[in-house]
């Protein structure tokens, strides 16, 4: 699980192997582990992408899949 | 072709070497964005993107402009990393055979880099530091492009 911007900063960590079955199972341990990340995670403006392609609704998850929470971009 | 580069650039050089040799063209229009010391309130820029997911991101809306303003060639670089005031942040240049899709295909192509494209964007000065998220006004110039 990778997490970028203030999420990092939320949660003090970018990178962490987490064993999950599903996105909802995935958030369902973070709402466990870390209330103030689950919160952080719960804006309609945080993307989440699986294996770098953009979900909007739960996926089964593999053991080696790769799961980002993406807060609102800003380039330029 | 979409750069992202921890280096500083030269947008001089950039735009030269994207202009070179271009027999067909007609139309080079190019942005260079400059990081800003705000006052004296910013005293770095610090820019994350999420490699490979941003640079497929950027280049499928590349693409999508290639195709709405029909452009030649398209030129992105970003940096990412720390940054201070004075350096280039981004250059865009748009190649077309007239000037009117060269400007469109830039401005367009900016408005999604400032408020769509995947990099989180963190300002660090003298009051701490604080991330940056697309301002009404970017949201505003992005909605411009949008096709009823």
């Amino acid at each position: 699980m990778l997490l970028f911007g203030r999420l990092a900063d939320v949660a003090g960590w970018r990178e962490r192997d987490i064993p999950a079955r599903s996105l909802a199972d995935l958030r369902g341990r973070l709402a466990a582990d870390d209330p103030a990340l689950f919160e952080a995670l719960q804006g309609p403006a945080v993307r989440t992408a699986v294996d770098q392609q953009l979900v909007s609704l739960d996926v089964d998850l593999r053991p080696d899949s790769e799961v980002a929470f993406l807060p609102p971009m800003s380039g330029g | 072709m979409i750069r992202l580069t921890q280096a500083p650039f030269d947008p001089g050089q950039a735009l030269g070497e994207f202009c070179r040799g271009r027999t067909e063209t007609g139309a080079v229009a190019s942005f260079t964005g400059i990081a800003r010391a705000e006052q004296g309130r910013t005293d770095i820029l610090e820019l994350e993107a999420y490699p490979g997911f941003t640079e497929r991101e950027i280049a499928r809306h590349a693409e999508a402009a290639t195709e709405r303003f029909g452009l030649q060639d398209v030129l992105i670089v970003h940096r990412t990393g720390l940054i201070p005031p004075g350096e280039a942040i981004v250059f865009v240049a748009t190649a077309a055979a007239h000037r009117r899709a060269a400007f469109e295909g830039c401005d367009f192509l900016m408005d999604y880099l400032k408020s769509r494209a995947p990099f989180w964007k963190k300002e660090t000065g003298p009051d701490g530091a604080r991330w940056i998220e697309p301002t009404d006004r970017d949201r505003d110039d992005l909605a411009r492009w949008e096709t009823s």
